[in-house]
């Protein structure tokens, strides 16, 4: 362009306010890029699958509190009532709930004896009604038989015989080839040995902060606890008019328990992740300001040197530029202005991810956020200048003539 | 002069309403943001006990597995075995010594209407309530003589109180606590320290418990444990060896009044890890710890994450805006270069120029200021409803982050209109007369 020489020079003489704007435009950047990334790797998070029918089940805590109570036996009646419930598919005693916050986790290890490498996964003690109460997907192998149930004692150390994983848990067991998971021997608990029987798509761990949240193992307990959960999955759809009814049920059948907490799966997830959202509602409405600061910035500002240049613009016009050049002027001008700031907020921005990097364990940015983030504030830029650069495009070549 | 000035600095702002409103506007945001974020941080990085944190201290001792280190290496366990945490209570080498590990039961009224009621407790040992500062309404902690004799007693939460006897004083009174009698011996004053630094390790920012209950209980098995539980052993079948086991679940916290005490405290440590590593624990390194209130708070990282990037995020903010005030106070100060040469040429000496303009840059910083008060109220009460339970307590804006506010508005405005006020007073008379 033949005019971006006198447009620099111009600029050179007039530093100030120029290098305002592209440090704002640098800082917005800086923010804008980092602040996307943040609000990206949190969505990423909330969008894993839990591996459960997630819209159709909920689940209750029942506490018991009577001495000398048969847990057993009312356990045995309890989901009798539950599974025969009309509308109910299926239900099961669980000792924790996915995305809950809080479970029970343990470690497996290919080899017996201490000092041997293990992974953690999450527990979920249950029975052969799992995988249906759950909606979860058996991607290979077999699920437990009723045979295979064993009653855990309160206090009780020893694991059983088989177990079923999930398939990020074969694969981190198993890195060559998940499928050959099935059949073979881990150790829990140190040198307890259990059989792999089967793979689950996938069934998240309680802790949804947890690096190791796809790992999770069905193992074959029913529990004598004072506490447990009950999990109940229901037909689709029929899920909030059953909770009441399933609620009253087993508060009513005995007085010595009680019966809270009812609560859906998708309220859980809510919850799990309510921090998560409300980070990033925050950190939208922070950048939306943000680049409306900017862009009202860079209008006050090029109103401003406008209206100071209007004799130069009228004599400019009266030389015969016409108004298209006069726009492409101002235009041209923030486009340089921004192409500095830009340059600044791309070392920002990679600068101030690498601190969150060190500081708090982030991933590093990716090459496109940055040039996102450029494009929108060319963009911005340009959109902020059209209005001040349109109102001296209107200088009347008169102008030129007149002493202000 | 200073109120003329300030007519001045009105009637400018008034013409220029536009620009003047940008700046307010500009302001007010930038401050509303650091705000939020600062007192969100502020409250979270509270001194809880200001009057005593640096005499309470929470010990720390490297029980872990030889080959895989706890956190690794970096901190010893956060909590100490059953095991430990008794021999420290009865060697008694401290001011005053605690106990306590997460418990819950449920409570059956006397009254056969009402429901039994599920409660969260606390299982400590009789030194909490003096070291904490626990506050009493009726009655008091319970006596060491208690806890030696092992009696079932339980001190009730305002609030527990309220709902079992309608608030009366019902020390003396009995309440059923799974399935045995309690003797009621205090009532507690709302009392929510925030942190909740007595146990981090069950959540900084939860609600203090409904009822307290001697530790002994828990041993007794007469009261459920709940809380966190890391094993990095084995454990054997049955409750007894769960107790004699590696597994960490109690805290221990000591009072110790002096510095000496406390390396005193520190030596004592020492002595007891070397004598345990005959009968073959603590296979690691001695790495024993007391860190103070503060330090523990620090160390378990209490401050969020989200919080402190959210913060420095908001102070680069400020600084758009304040780049946009000064921007626009330029654009404001230099459009008056005609006004500003005649005055000068009429006698008003730079320092009276440079007077005026800081009061109006201070009076668009003070309205900026209030804006900004009004957009931290707001992002407050947003933060808190969109964070919940999570941020209860925690958003709130006192009568420092007030002053802050306003004061940080105000300086920052000053500062941000030094150049341009500098730029204005630097204008030569000469040219703009000749211009005119």
């Amino acid at each position: 362009m033949l005019e971006t020489g006198l447009i620099l020079r111009a600029l050179a003489r007039n530093k100030i306010g120029a290098l305002l704007i592209a440090f704002q435009i640098a800082l917005t950047m800086t923010i804008m890029v980092n602040a996307i990334f943040m609000i990206q790797d949190r969505q990423q998070q909330m969008q894993r699958e839990s591996g459960l029918d997630e819209a159709n089940t909920f689940y209750l805590t029942n506490t018991v509190f009577g001495q000398d109570y048969n847990i057993q036996a009312h356990l045995q009646t309890d989901l009798h009532m539950i599974r025969n419930t009309p509308g109910v598919v299926d239900a099961i005693q669980i000792n924790a709930v996915p995305l809950s916050g809080s479970g029970w986790s343990m470690a497996l290890q290919h080899e017996s004896g201490e000092d041997k490498d293990a992974v953690g996964s999450a527990i979920y003690m249950v029975d052969d009604h799992a995988i249906n109460s759950m909606g979860l997907e058996l991607i290979a192998g077999a699920n437990f038989k009723p045979a295979d149930i064993e009653l855990r004692k309160e206090g009780q150390s020893t694991w059983p015989a088989k177990t079923i994983i999930t398939k990020a848990f074969a694969e981190n067991l198993y890195p060559d080839d998940w499928q050959s998971a099935i059949g073979k021997t881990v150790y829990i608990s140190q040198t307890q040995p259990m059989q792999i029987i089967g793979v689950v798509e996938a069934l998240q761990a309680p802790w949804n902060g947890w690096n190791g949240v796809e790992r999770s193992m069905l193992v074959p307990f029913k529990r004598e606890a004072k506490g447990s959960y009950y999990f109940i999955r229901t037909e689709a759809g029929r899920r909030d008019e059953l909770m009441p009814i399933i609620e009253k049920a087993l508060a009513e059948s005995d007085k010595e328990r009680i019966i809270r907490r009812v609560t859906t799966i998708e309220e859980t997830r809510k919850r799990s992740y309510q921090q998560h959202n409300a980070t990033n509602k925050i950190l939208t409405t922070v950048v939306i300001t943000l680049t409306l600061i900017t862009g009202f910035g860079i209008v006050g500002l090029a109103i401003f040197s406008i209206n100071r240049r209007t004799k130069q613009i009228g004599t400019r016009r009266a030389l015969g530029a016409t108004k298209g050049q006069i726009m492409r002027y101002f235009m041209m001008e923030n486009f340089i202005i921004s192409t500095f700031g830009n340059i600044i907020g791309c070392i920002g921005a990679v600068a101030l991810n690498m601190w969150l990097v060190s500081a708090f364990n982030l991933s590093p940015i990716g090459f496109e956020l940055v040039a996102f983030g450029v494009l929108a504030l060319f963009i911005v830029g340009q959109l902020a200048v059209l209005y001040p650069a349109r109102k001296a495009s209107m200088i009347a070549p008169a102008i030129a003539t007149r002493t202000v | 002069m200073f109120s003329y000035y300030l007519r001045l600095a009105w009637i400018s702002i008034l013409r220029h309403w536009g620009l003047s409103l940008l700046m307010v506007c500009a302001i007010g945001l930038g401050i509303g943001t650091a705000m939020t974020t600062v007192t969100v941080n502020y409250l979270m990085s509270a001194n809880p006990i200001p009057e005593k944190s640096q005499q309470l201290y929470y010990v720390q001792l490297d029980s872990w597995d030889i080959n895989d280190p706890f956190d690794d290496g970096l901190n010893p366990p956060d909590q100490l075995t059953y095991t430990d945490s008794s021999n420290l209570m009865r060697a008694k080498q401290a001011f005053r010594q605690n106990v306590q590990a997460q418990a819950f039961g449920v409570i059956e009224p006397a009254d056969p209407e009402m429901l039994p009621l599920i409660v969260n407790g606390r299982a400590n040992t009789a030194d909490f309530f003096s070291m904490f500062n626990v506050p009493f309404i009726y009655g008091s902690g319970w006596s060491n003589q208690s806890d030696e004799s092992k009696e079932f007693v339980v001190v009730l939460s305002k609030e527990t109180n309220d709902k079992l006897f309608g608030g009366k004083d019902s020390v003396g009174e009995s309440i059923k606590l799974e399935g045995n009698m309690f003797r009621i011996v205090g009532v507690i004053d709302t009392w929510q320290p925030k942190p909740r630094f007595y146990d981090i390790t069950t959540g900084a920012f939860n609600d203090s418990e409904d009822i307290f209950v001697p530790f002994h209980l828990i041993a007794d098995e007469k009261i459920s444990r709940s809380g966190n539980t890391n094993c990095w052993k084995p454990t054997g079948d049955g409750f007894k060896a769960f107790l004699a086991s590696e597994c960490i679940w109690t805290q221990f916290w000591v009072e110790l009044k002096t510095q000496q005490d406390k390396e005193d405290y520190l030596q004592f440590l020492n002595a007891y890890v070397e004598e345990q590593k005959q009968f073959g624990r603590f296979q690691r390194p001695i790495d024993n710890r007391l860190s103070n209130v503060m330090q523990w708070l620090e160390t378990q990282e209490v401050v969020a994450d989200d919080a402190q990037m959210m913060m420095a995020m908001s102070f680069m903010f400020l600084i758009v805006c304040l780049l946009n005030t000064v921007g626009l106070l330029l654009a404001k100060f230099l459009g008056k270069a005609p006004e500003i040469g005649l005055r000068q040429a009429l006698g008003a000496s730079k320092s009276t120029l440079f007077s005026q303009y800081i009061i109006e840059s201070a009076c668009i910083g003070i309205l900026g200021g209030i804006l900004g008060l009004i957009l931290a109220y707001l992002g407050l009460k947003g933060v808190e409803g969109l964070y919940g339970d999570y941020m209860k307590g925690l958003a709130s804006l006192d009568t420092n982050m007030a002053i802050l506010a306003v004061v940080l508005a105000l300086v920052s405005t000053i500062l941000a209109g030094l150049y341009p006020t500098w730029r204005a007073c630097n204008i030569q008379p000469a040219q703009q007369l000749k211009s005119q």
